[in-house]
């Protein structure tokens, strides 16, 4: 899975000039698969641009292109923590639908809450059901998929539960909040200035300390992180709270961007968001990808989304092209892994 | 212990024990590893080597015992914290993250760090080349480990001990997936480490590495400490007498048998990366045991041979017709069947009842008109759970619970069952009760001599020598040597085992 990310050369190691190690950290964060999807997307903004200029040349285009993503990205980065560590994560989109609903009801039960203490509600409050997952996956010893497949309903149904008929509206909002949804600085829209901040600040971490590189090694072979004497279920169990929090900063998100919160927002987002890692290069049997490449798949995903009715395709055709690139990007992924099976096998018998 | 060294050890166990369940793996274990000294640790399958290193490595905790480094009473409760304490576990599989690259593998969990914690990549890559030189290696340091060799994964373990700073270093089977050279290049960085005052412990079925390598040699029978002696003080022909040295002729029943026809017959069978030109017969009445190390390919074989994989040329015959390959139902109707390795995991359904396991594989010959009947199940596999004495209290508990003999009877009624001529047993008394075994290796001697062909993979020197009438020796994914019930002798299997062909003849 990994054969396309051998960077650097076969010979011994040496001292390195700054330019090398410079080209060497570049080679990394953008290897050979985020490179890749993000020529793709470039590619389509470029050719529904040329079908229709405003895709990009107009206001309303060129910041549709980046608030779109932006509260995906957030959510496909916790998503994609998760994924790392060989675990999945389907209550995102609950989570997120959770906390949408809670930040409207804040502003509504406590007339005058700080903004920022609303913020603060839904982060923890995300972390918090990030933390059931955890818990109940690291010491239930039951696969996340199914864990969280129960979580996603029980989650829902609290939300309907609570929220019944009732709906929040962007009238129920005080007006400073709503302009986070939709303000810009330096024309660039709020929502997209947090996605990179949080982004960048995810991508450092899992990349440049020692709890970040763990998770890696947990994916990449639990039995072996366990002779490691790697604190396992500690970690597995803070992914999931970082991915919750990050649902529940994207529901904040989420109640500003859109203003109106019913009991099914969210739904269907915890499979945008692996898909979205998955093109992005995340193997879905953990230990390998960047955040970066999933941060540029939840991008290309909207994206597409976005572009293809400028191109003339059929609502229809969209889904299917969004499935075609995920088998497309895991079928890939799998290849190259028995090609280099198969080349490691023939290599054994010429040894002997 | 005897009085082999008067300094004091670094590390000492001190009969150590530790059973799972009904099973004791460890009986008595004792061994004492001195600084600077590169002690080896033998014995055959089952012996509890193994179970030995787990201990040290925190993976197990002992039941009863003394363990001491540098004179102070320890127990690990997890790797990490034998880790901490300076021992260095390398196994035979090295345990490397794939994904990772060579530097990571080296650090993980111990990365160095600069500021902020942020991990000072700089540092760790230039103490990697700096181990990576000392051992006289050269390794890409930023490739992922997935396709590097076992050898060159071994090294990365070594790397690991050594940035550990490991006092204590153990290698178990390290050389078990070597060829020559490599070898050679792990013994000498064995030497060098051994020389800076490091205690280290090889674990190996090969004299000859044993004699070449270490200075002192412990023998395990039967989990339990046996003897200690210096290896210029030895002899290969003692070593063996002290790892055999029990009465065979009790445990192994073996009943005369007319030799009959050739029933299974195997031509050149290939497989790229597993096993080669592989031929053999399987005749009525004959039990023929086929010996090797672990990871020569005898599994592999089976597994083709009954079509549970396939291959890439060569022909498998039964009563001379050729069995189609990759066809496990097939090979079943003409009389083939197979008792795997792994009998929790290939042979039996655990969360299913006794009886539904015995049936498993008659159940379209139990069915009336496409009904199966909890009666019919249960008349069948009573049968069987008579015959072989099943040890359970009705037919209807979890196989689950039962004992690992009873689950291996299990396992053996539900393909007798099947009324075989040709039956492959892989491992038949692996981690089963002494009793037991003797009662499987009597069921298996009655079968041959009704007439059934037994093919038995064995890696218990005693079980093989015991019961076969002839035994095929594979190394390397090739069969090495064949020999007579008359000629075979542990010293000429291990010596085929383990050596390079020509010196086979």
């Amino acid at each position: 899975m990994t054969s396309t990310r051998t960077t650097g050369d076969l010979r011994a190691p040496r001292p390195e000039s700054t330019g090398r190690r410079i080209r060497r950290a570049a080679g990394y964060v953008f290897s050979a698969r985020e490179t890749g999807i993000a020529v793709a997307l470039v590619l389509i903004v470029i050719v529904a641009t040329a079908r229709n200029p405003t895709f990009l040349f107009s206001s309303d285009g060129y910041r549709d292109l980046l608030l779109t993503p932006s509260i995906l990205v957030l959510v496909a980065v916790g998503q994609a923590i998760v994924i790392i560590t060989r675990n999945v994560d389907l209550s995102v989109g609950s989570v997120l639908g959770l906390t949408a609903y809670l930040t409207g009801r804040l502003f509504v039960d406590v007339p005058g809450i700080p903004i920022i203490a609303v913020f603060l509600a839904g982060i923890v409050f995300g972390g918090f059901l990030g933390l059931i997952n955890g818990a109940l996956v690291a010491f239930a010893k039951v696969p996340a998929l199914v864990i969280t497949l129960g979580t996603l309903y029980i989650y829902r149904g609290i939300n309907v539960g609570w929220t019944g008929s009732d709906r929040i509206n962007a009238s129920d909002l005080p007006l400073d909040f709503r302009d986070l949804g939709t303000g810009q600085i330096a024309s660039i829209p709020i929502l997209t200035i947090i996605a990179v901040v949080v982004l960048v600040a995810a991508a450092w971490y899992m990349r440049n300390l020692r709890s970040g590189r763990e998770l890696y090694a947990i994916g990449s072979d639990p039995a072996a992180a366990n002779l490691y004497g790697l604190p396992v279920t500690h970690r597995v169990i803070t992914a999931f709270m970082v991915c919750g929090a990050l649902s529940g900063l994207a529901g904040v998100l989420f109640a500003a961007r859109y203003g109106t919160v019913s009991s099914q927002a969210g739904t269907g987002w915890e499979l945008q968001a692996i898909g979205a890692a998955v093109i992005g290069g995340v193997a879905i049997s953990g230990g390998v990808g960047t955040l970066w490449g999933a941060a540029i798949g939840a991008v290309l995903l909207l994206t597409i989304n976005r572009a293809l009715p400028i191109l003339g395709i059929q609502d229809f055709w969209q889904r299917a092209v969004v499935g075609a690139l995920i088998i497309g990007a895991i079928v890939l992924d799998r290849v190259l892994a028995l090609r280099q099976i198969q080349r490691l096998a023939e290599a054994k018998d010429e040894t002997r | 212990m005897s009085a082999v060294t008067a300094a004091k050890p670094l590390l000492r166990l001190f009969r150590v024990v530790k059973s799972f369940g009904a099973v004791v793996a460890l009986r008595s274990g004792s061994l004492d590893l001195h600084r600077g000294s590169i002690h080896a640790l033998i014995g055959e399958n089952g012996a509890g080597k193994s179970t030995l290193v787990k201990i040290i490595a925190g993976l197990y905790r002992r039941d009863a015992g003394d363990i001491r480094l540098d004179g102070r009473e320890v127990d690990f409760g997890s790797t990490a914290e034998s880790k901490a304490s300076g021992i260095a576990v390398i196994y035979q599989e090295p345990t490397l993250f794939p994904d990772l690259s060579v530097t990571e593998n080296i650090f993980m969990g111990r990365h160095p760090r600069g500021r902020l914690g942020r991990i000072d990549r700089r540092a760790m890559r230039e103490e990697a080349s700096e181990i990576f030189a000392r051992l006289g290696v050269t390794i890409n340091l930023d490739r992922p480990t997935q396709g590097l060799s076992i050898a060159d994964q071994q090294l990365i373990e070594i790397a690991k001990a050594i940035s550990l700073d490991a006092q204590v270093l153990i290698m178990d089977e390290p050389t078990a997936a070597l060829s020559g050279v490599e070898v050679e290049r792990l013994f000498a960085v064995a030497r060098s480490l051994r020389d800076e005052g490091r205690a280290l412990l090889f674990i190996s079925h090969r004299f000859d590495e044993v004699f070449a390598l270490c200075d002192t040699v412990t023998v395990m029978r039967d989990g339990s400490y046996i003897a200690t002696t210096l290896i210029s003080e030895t002899t290969v022909d003692e070593l063996v007498r002290q790892m055999v040295g029990r009465d065979v002729a009790e445990l192994y029943p073996k009943l005369e048998a007319e030799i009959g026809e050739e029933l299974l017959t195997v031509e050149g069978l290939n497989r790229a990366g597993a096993f080669h030109d592989i031929s053999f017969s399987v005749r009525a009445g004959e039990i023929v045991g086929l010996a090797g190390l672990v990871g020569a390919g005898r599994s592999e074989v089976a597994r083709a041979v009954f079509g549970v994989d396939g291959y890439d040329s060569g022909t498998v015959r039964i009563d001379g017709r050729p069995l189609p390959s990759g066809n496990p139902r097939v090979a079943m109707q003409r009389g083939l069947a197979l008792v795997p390795e792994d009998r929790r995991k290939q042979g039996l359904v655990l969360d299913s009842s006794v009886a539904r396991n015995m049936t498993l594989a008659i159940r379209s010959k139990l069915a009336r008109r496409g009904w199966l009947t909890t009666a019919a199940e249960n008349g069948a596999a009573s049968i069987w759970a008579s015959r072989l004495e099943v040890k359970t209290a009705y037919l209807d508990v979890e196989t689950g619970t039962l004992s690992g003999g009873n689950q291996q009877k299990v396992v053996l009624g539900k393909w007798l069952a099947t009324e075989p001529r040709v039956l492959i047993v892989d491992e038949p008394t692996r981690g089963i009760d002494v009793g037991t075994k003797a009662e499987v290796h009597r069921l298996l001697s009655e079968l041959a001599q009704q007439g059934m062909g037994i093919l038995m993979i064995s890696s218990e020197l005693p079980e093989v020598l015991g019961m076969a009438d002839r035994v095929l020796v594979m190394r390397e994914g090739r069969i090495a040597a064949v020999f007579d019930r008359a000629d075979a002798t542990p010293e000429s299997i291990m010596h085929a085992a383990t050596h390079d062909a020509e010196a086979v003849r």
